[in-house]
């Protein structure tokens, strides 16, 4: 059985074909004005990949937020299900889901068969993003690829007292002016951004295994201060983790086809 | 405290001090102070007896206590009396533990209301203080005591930072941003992200789309006073209402405001800015008065 | 007076009310113990009535200390809202 599955995000498109249980073709573009387009453009780069053709595919579930629009779809289903569904393909004792985009975080608890049981969401506020990483690497003038391992050689605790990220640019400059190192700033915005993704995570509880996608999974620094948030509980980094939800969804399109999944979506 | 690299201020405000030659401060009456220490700028005012006599407003520096002083000092300067001429001395503000010649230190949501009902008269009930770093909704009764109050310092969006950013994107110097916003055909649809960064990222996708410099201000100063306005009705707007702070100065915002309210803005012949130092020194006073009987007993 | 402590954001309210005229009468406070971030304090507000309030080091992340009383599903009663005797405290979320 060959599906896929595509995930029409406010950033990027993404598609993930499956043949036969096995991850066959990974993709991606930005999303750009049209994203129907782009979609398309994705699903081709992906079949190419894969050496499949179109009238091959038995099934196809778009997830996103541009998922009503996805062309090509059978079927959606929403961004928590997805990365649920995706989450349990690849690490099957995973209970607590941690997805950390650029715009927008979310903590989900599984019922261990890929199913949400409960999840909740920090959206449209920076603070509880990736952006706001974007935002303090600006001000301390370093890449976001270097962000992580700087923060990662620090070993001391500032406190930062801003929760908006336009403030905590200010302060972290204020925190340059006043001669604290880089690395113990990238720390520190690390872990105030960890503080509020477990505040955020307890509100479902936080049950072993946990994993971690989305993009702020390539943040090594922000892993450790997951970490150190929940007193070193392992928090398991999932590959590919920007995929994981096209994946889900690429899954959930596999359910559907032999009748195990939910046919419905959660919207 | 933030400090930041020297750029451009954006809010209208000059540095200045003022004093009525018409009152005679050795004549008898109770002096009293009151000093404002706020994220950005700092205020002092001198009452004698209750009439406002002398005031001085200028930059917040990287030190709270001496910012007050040199505020204090400004205030004093020309007005022919010294400190220690002074009764009682309140401070207020953000770096209101800060004022080292205070007697005591009171909330600026106390001190704005006493101030705004000196300023706007009994008759004012609802004031909305939209400063450069926050932003507070306070109603008070007749006598300038605060029934209901909410502040807002932790997010950007609706303060004088969330129009700067605006101004930086736009490049455009922060005093043109009012009337600018109106040099528009039609008014857009607000920006509809709250947060200002994200709204930052909405207007620069408008701006590739095209849309002029103008545009994307009405559209953000109207964002503005929908945010301002949905803090002032969690309280409920009871007649009469009042702006004071850096963006009663922003017609792009105050306007908008004065629309979806359905009301107009009282004005003062004094500045909104020396509100909460005004307000602290009425504050002094009736401490003062409180103080005299007290030892008279 | 009627307190509002917390703030507004892009995700939503978070404020906590507090209706001082009701307090100003409490002799035991319970608030104070209920709390399991210790986020209340008694002080003398600025009309000399001695009141309960929210430290400011809490105030600009109310969302955040209070997720724990907050669960997502079968959410109980408030601690701090069950404890306060004259029903003075309230939260918008």
């Amino acid at each position: 059985m060959i599906t896929a599955g595509m995930d029409l995000g406010s950033k990027t498109v993404k598609v993930v074909i499956i043949k036969d249980g096995e991850v066959v073709a990974r993709a991606k573009l930005l999303s750009g004005f049209e994203q129907e387009v782009t979609a398309g453009e994705v699903m081709e780069t992906a079949l190419s990949e894969a050496g499949i053709k179109p009238e091959q595919i038995d099934n196809i579930v778009a997830t996103g937020a541009g998922r009503a629009y996805a062309p090509f779809a059978k079927g959606t289903i929403t961004e928590v299900g997805a990365a649920a569904r995706g989450a349990y393909a690849r690490y099957p004792s995973a209970r607590t889901v941690l997805d950390i985009g650029a715009e927008e975080g979310r903590a989900i608890i599984t019922s261990g068969d890929g199913k949400v049981k409960d999840f909740a969401i920090n959206e449209k506020c920076a603070a509880g993003s990736g952006t706001f990483i974007e935002s303090m690497a600006r001000a301390l003038e370093i890449t976001i690829e270097d962000f992580g391992p700087l923060a990662l050689t620090s070993d001391k605790a500032v406190p930062m007292n801003a929760q908006c990220a336009v403030f905590a640019e200010s302060e972290v400059v204020s925190l340059l002016h006043s001669r604290i190192s880089k690395k113990d700033i990238a720390r520190a915005v690390c872990d105030a951004i960890a503080s509020r993704i477990i505040s955020m995570a307890r509100r479902v509880s936080i049950e072993p295994d946990v994993v971690l996608m989305g993009g702020m999974a390539f943040n090594s620094g922000f892993v450790r201060s997951l970490e150190r948030t929940l007193e070193e509980m392992k928090i398991n980094v999932l590959d590919y983790p920007e995929f994981v939800p096209a994946e889900g969804a690429a899954w959930v399109a596999v359910d559907r086809a032999t009748g195990k999944g939910i046919v419905e979506s959660h919207d | 405290m933030t400090q930041e690299a020297p750029k451009k201020e954006f809010w209208r405000w000059k540095e200045y001090n003022w004093h009525d030659e018409n009152i005679d401060p050795r004549a008898g009456g109770i002096i009293s102070a009151g000093v404002d220490v706020g994220s950005v700028s700092s205020q002092a005012v001198i009452m004698v007896d209750g009439k406002l006599f002398a005031f001085a407003s200028m930059r917040t520096g990287s030190d709270s206590p001496d910012s007050a002083r040199n505020a204090m000092k400004w205030a004093l300067e020309g007005a022919s009396i010294s400190i220690d001429d002074i009764n009682f001395i309140v401070g207020t503000g953000y770096g209101r533990v800060n004022v080292p010649m205070a007697h005591k230190a009171i909330t600026e949501i106390a001190c704005h209301a006493r101030g705004a009902n000196y300023m706007y008269g009994p008759t004012v009930r609802t004031i909305l203080d939209m400063g450069g770093q926050d932003c507070k909704a306070i109603q008070c009764d007749e006598r300038g005591k605060v029934t209901n109050f909410l502040m807002n310092d932790k997010c950007a969006a609706g303060t004088g930072r969330g129009m700067e950013v605006f101004a930086n994107l736009l490049q455009i110097p922060i005093e043109d941003v009012g009337d600018m916003s109106f040099k528009v055909d039609e008014e857009p649809d607000p920006v509809s992200s709250t947060c200002v960064v994200f709204a930052k990222t909405e207007a620069a996708g408008l701006l590739r789309q095209g849309w002029g410099k103008n545009m994307v201000l009405a559209a953000y100063s109207s964002a503005m006073s929908h945010r301002v306005f949905t803090l002032i009705e969690r309280l409920g707007v009871t007649p009469e209402f009042a702006i004071t702070g850096g963006i009663a100065k922003n017609s792009g915002v105050v306007r908008r405001l004065e629309a979806e309210l359905g009301m107009k803005a009282l004005k003062s012949d004094i500045d909104s800015q020396i509100a909460g130092a005004l307000g602290a020194a009425l504050f002094g006073k009736a401490l003062y008065e409180k103080k005299l009987k007290k030892a008279k007993k | 007076m009627i307190a509002n402590y917390g703030y507004m954001d892009g995700s939503g309210d978070y404020y906590i009310t507090i209706d001082t005229d009701k307090c100003i009468d409490c002799e035991t406070h319970d608030c104070l113990a209920a709390c399991p971030k210790d986020m209340f304090l008694i002080e003398e507000d600025d009309y000399d009535d001695e009141v309960a309030l929210i430290k400011q080091e809490f105030r600009k992340k109310v969302k955040y200390e209070c997720s724990e009383c907050k669960p997502m599903n079968d959410r109980p009663k408030l601690p701090c809202v069950v404890a306060c005797p004259p029903g003075a405290i309230r939260h918008s979320w």
